[in-house]
C-alpha cells in the first residue's frame, strides 16, 4: 500500500468480483454471525451492552492519553530487555525493520499475523531486500500463495473456498491436497515447520499493549503466533501506536470483546503476553511503534474514534455491502466498514474519498462494533471533508457536482421552484413513462433505472389537499382523484 | 388532542402521493385533525448524507423556520427524514445559539407515524381490515436509527384478517441508502434483489415497506424481477378496511 499510491475505484473493482468470490464470502461471514450470535446471547443482551460501553470507555481513554501511556510502556519495555523503536511513517519503519535483519545476518523470517504490516507493505520492502518472508496465519500463508491480498482483517482467506485452496496447493506445493480442511491445515503445518527453525527473525504485529507492565499481547487461533515470536532469535514486533491501553483490567474487558466478535469464542485460543526478552525465548525484542497518520488521525474530534478499532472484523461481517462486493473492492489493507473509514484517512480522501459512500448508513456495523465506533457517523464526516474540506484536507469532490448541489438547494429551498419542479417532472417524464413506471431514464439517472424502474411522477399531493380543503373534507384520501396527473 | 402537522416528505410528495393522502384519510379517522405546512421543502437529508453539509443546514434551517410557525407533533410517514430531524437537527447548529435551541424543540415534536400511532395514540387496532399474508421490512433508520422497533408488528397483528409471517434479514438493507444507489448503482441492485428473493420466499402476498425509499426501491425491484408480490407503506394497510389488495 505505500508504493506510488493509485486512486482507489470502488466501483470498478466491484465490477472484478466474481460470484464465486462473493458466495463463499457471504458463507463464511454467515458462519461467524452465527456463533458471534450465540456467544454473545450466552453472555447476556444487556451484560454486553455494559461491556461494550466499558471497551469504549476505556479505548477512548486510553486513546485521549497516549502522552502517558506511551512513555509508560516503553519505560516498562526497556526496563524488561526490550527495545522500543518509534516509526513516523511506513518508510521508516520498514528501515528500522530491514536494519534489525542486516544486523543479525537474517535471510528467512516468519512472520504471524499483522494488519499493519500489510499497510506499510513490509513483506515487499524486505524481499526487496532480498530476504525471504513467510506468512504463517494459515490465511495468510494461504494469501501470499496465491498472490493476491487479504479480503478480510481477521479471514484473510475468506473469500476461497477449500475446494480453489486444495487446488493451490497442488499446483503451488506439489503435494497431493484434497479440499479437506484438517488435511490442507496439516500441509502447511509441514511446509512451514523447518520454516519457523531456521528463521532468522521472527515478525508479529500486536493486539495490545499493555502500559502498566510493557507487554505485548498477540492473539491467534492457531498458535502460529507464539511460534513465530519464540523460536527464532529476535522478536520484531510493529504496532501501531494506538493500541497501548493501561493495564490488564481493561485487557479483561477488551479480550471478552475481542474474541467474542471476531471468533464467536469466549477466548481465542492462544493468548501470548510477551514482556521484553525471556530467558527461553529469543534474545532480543524489539517493538517498533508505528503512527504513520495516526497522530493526524487523532486530532479531529470526531474521525478519531476511528483509532478504537481492535480488529475483530465483526463490522465487515454484518455488512451488506461487504458481503455483496468482496473485500478486494476496498483496494486497500483494511476491507468493509473499518476500511471505509480508516483507509481514506491514511491515504486522504483524494485517492481513497469514494469508499466513505460505498455505505448505505444502514447501522449494522455501528450495532456490532465491539468498542462502538459510530461508524456511520465517522463515514458522514468524510463524506463532507471529500466535498467541501475540512481542517484535515480540502475538498477533493468535482466542481460540476457542486454545481448541481448548489442548484439543488436553491430550487428545494424555495418553496415556489420546488413546486415547479414537482410540475415540470410530472410533465418531462411523458416520454419515458410506461404505465406506472420509468425503465428508463437518461444520465445520471440510467445508474438507477439500470438496477431497477424508477417510478413514475404519480398524484399531486398539494392540489389534492387544496380541494379538500376547499370542499371541506370532501375528497376521500386515496381514491386517486388526486392522485393522477 | 390537538392538530398534527404533516411532514410529507419529498420523496413521499413526489412519488408517493397516495400514500400521503391515506395518512391524512387514517388519521381522521382515528379523530386527529391534519394540518399541513405547504411551504415546507425538503429537510436537506440527501445534502448532508452527500457531504454537502453547508446545503444541509441551510435547508434544515428553512424547514424548521416553516414548522416553528404551527404547534403540535410533526408526523411523517418516513422514519429516515424523522431520525434527521430528531437527531442531526441539533448537532448541525452551534451549542447555546438560538438555532439550537429551536433545533432541540423540533426534535421533541417529530413522529414517524407508527410512532406516533402507538406512542402517542396509545392506539394498537386501528380497526382496519386487511385479509391477506403479510411480512414486514425493517427500514434501517426506522429501526437502528429512531428505535421504533416493535411499533410495525403491533400494528399489523391488530389488523383484521391479516396473516403476518416472517421475513429472512428483514432488518438487512434494501440497498437503497440515498445517494448510495446512484454512485454504486451495481452494489445497490445486488443488494435489492437479495431482499426481493427474501421477499419471495416468505410466501407473503404483500411485504410492508414503511420508508419511501426502499419502498421506491423494493418496489422497483420487485417490478424488475416480476415478483407478484405488492410492496406497500403501512398506510395504506391501515387504512384499508374493505380488505382489498
Ligand atoms: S470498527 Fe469495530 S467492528 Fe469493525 S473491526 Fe474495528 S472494532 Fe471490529
Amino acid at each position: 500500500m505505500k508504493e506510488p499510491m493509485e486512486k482507489i475505484d470502488f466501483r470498478a473493482n466491484v465490477q472484478q468480483a466474481s460470484p464465486a468470490v462473493i458466495a463463499a464470502t457471504r458463507n463464511s461471514t454467515r458462519t461467524a454471525l452465527r456463533i458471534r450470535g450465540d456467544v454473545v446471547h450466552a453472555f447476556g443482551e444487556e451484560r454486553w451492552q455494559r461491556l461494550r460501553q466499558a471497551g469504549h470507555d476505556l479505548r477512548l481513554h486510553s486513546l485521549t492519553h497516549l502522552d502517558r501511556y506511551l512513555p509508560l510502556l516503553e519505560e516498562r519495555v526497556t526496563a524488561a530487555g526490550g527495545r522500543v523503536h518509534w516509526a513516523a511513517d511506513a518508510a521508516e519503519a520498514n528501515g528500522i525493520v530491514r536494519e534489525i535483519a542486516a544486523r543479525h545476518n537474517v535471510r528467512s523470517i516468519v512472520k504471524s499475523k499483522s494488519m499493519v504490516s500489510e499497510e506499510i507493505g513490509l513483506n515487499h520492502s524486505l524481499e526487496a531486500a532480498g530476504l525471504r518472508v513467510y506468512e504463517t496465519d494459515l490465511g495468510e500463508f494461504i494469501v501470499q500463495l496465491a498472490g493476491q491480498k487479504p479480503s478480510h482483517i481477521t479471514a484473510p482467506a475468506l473469500h476461497m473456498t477449500k475446494e480453489e485452496i486444495a487446488r493451490l496447493f497442488r499446483e503451488k506445493l506439489k503435494v497431493d491436497a484434497r479440499p479437506v480442511p484438517e488435511e490442507l491445515t496439516e500441509l502447511a503445518r509441514q511446509r512451514l515447520r523447518p520454516e519457523f527453525l531456521s528463521a532468522g527473525m521472527g515478525i508479529s504485529g500486536g493486539n495490545f499493549l499493555i502500559a502498566e507492565t510493557g507487554t505485548l499481547l498477540i492473539v491467534t487461533n492457531e498458535g502460529n503466533g507464539r511460534l513465530s515470536t519464540t523460536l527464532p532469535p529476535v522478536h520484531v514486533a510493529i504496532v501501531g501506536i494506538e493500541k497501548v491501553i493501561p493495564d490488564w483490567e481493561s485487557a479483561a474487558v477488551l479480550l471478552k470483546l475481542l474474541a467474542r466478535s471476531t471468533s464467536g469464542s469466549k477466548i481465542t485460543a492462544y493468548n501470548t503476553c510477551i514482556t521484553g526478552t525471556r530467558e527461553a525465548g529469543p534474545q532480543e525484542f524489539h517493538l517498533v511503534l508505528l503512527d504513520n497518520g495516526r497522530s493526524r488521525i487523532l486530532a479531529d474530534p470526531i474521525a478519531r474514534e476511528t483509532l478504537l478499532c481492535i480488529r475483530c472484523g465483526a463490522c465487515m461481517n454484518i455488512c451488506p455491502v461487504y458481503n455483496n462486493v468482496g473485500g478486494h473492492a476496498y483496494g486497500g489493507v483494511y476491507q468493509g466498514p473499518i476500511g471505509a473509514m480508516l483507509t481514506p484517512q491514511l491515504m486522504g480522501t483524494r485517492l481513497a474519498g469514494g469508499l466513505p459512500f460505498a455505505s448505505t448508513l444502514c447501522g449494522a456495523c455501528a450495532e456490532f462494533c465491539p468498542v462502538m465506533i459510530p461508524i456511520p457517523e465517522i463515514l458522514l464526516h468524510l463524506r463532507h471533508r471529500f466535498v467541501e474540506g475540512d481542517a484535515c484536507e480540502g475538498p477533493s469532490v468535482p466542481g460540476l457536482l457542486k454545481a448541481a448541489a448548489w442548484a439543488g438547494r436553491r430550487v428545494l429551498g424555495s418553496p415556489s421552484l420546488y413546486r415547479l419542479g414537482g410540475r415540470m417532472a410530472r410533465t418531462l417524464q411523458a416520454p419515458f413513462r410506461r404505465g406506472d413506471w420509468l425503465p428508463s431514464l437518461p444520465a445520471p439517472l440510467n445508474r438507477w433505472t439500470a438496477a431497477r424502474p424508477f417510478p413514475a411522477f404519480r398524484g399531486d399531493f398539494r392540489s389534492w389537499w387544496g380541494k379538500r380543503t376547499a370542499a371541506g373534507s370532501a375528497v376521500e384520501p386515496g381514491t386517486g382523484r388526486g392522485a393522477r396527473p | 388532542m390537538e392538530p398534527v402537522q404533516l411532514f410529507v416528505t419529498c420523496m413521499a410528495e413526489n412519488l408517493l402521493a397516495d400514500v400521503l393522502e391515506k395518512m391524512v384519510g387514517l388519521l381522521e379517522r382515528l379523530g386527529v385533525q391534519c394540518e399541513f405546512p405547504a411551504d415546507q421543502t425538503c429537510c436537506g437529508q440527501p445534502f448532508y448524507n452527500s457531504g454537502f453539509q453547508r446545503e444541509g443546514r441551510e435547508m434544515a434551517l428553512r424547514w424548521m423556520e416553516v414548522f416553528a410557525a404551527t404547534a403540535g407533533p410533526i408526523v411523517a410517514p418516513s422514519g429516515s427524514c424523522v431520525e434527521f430531524v430528531k437527531h442531526r437537527y441539533p448537532l448541525l447548529f452551534p451549542e447555546g445559539s438560538p438555532e439550537r435551541a429551536l433545533a432541540v424543540r423540533t426534535a421533541a415534536r417529530v413522529r414517524e407515524l407508527s410512532q406516533f400511532l402507538v406512542g402517542d395514540l396509545k392506539r394498537s387496532d386501528v380497526g382496519a381490515s386487511f385479509p391477506h399474508r403479510v411480512a414486514c421490512h425493517s427500514p434501517c433508520h426506522l429501526t437502528r436509527g429512531l428505535g421504533v422497533r416493535t411499533e410495525q408488528q403491533t400494528l399489523l397483528k391488530a389488523v383484521q384478517g391479516l396473516e403476518l409471517i416472517d421475513l429472512n434479514e428483514s432488518d438487512t438493507c434494501c440497498g437503497f441508502g440515498g445517494i448510495f444507489s446512484v454512485v454504486y448503482p451495481e452494489v445497490s441492485q445486488a443488494m435489492v434483489e437479495a431482499k426481493v428473493r427474501n421477499i419471495a420466499a416468505s410466501g407473503a402476498e404483500v411485504v410492508v415497506v414503511s420508508e419511501p425509499g426502499c419502498l421506491v426501491n423494493i418496489r422497483g425491484g420487485l417490478a424488475k424481477m416480476n415478483s407478484t408480490v405488492k410492496a406497500m407503506h403501512l398506510v395504506e394497510i391501515l387504512a384499508a378496511q374493505g380488505g382489498g389488495r
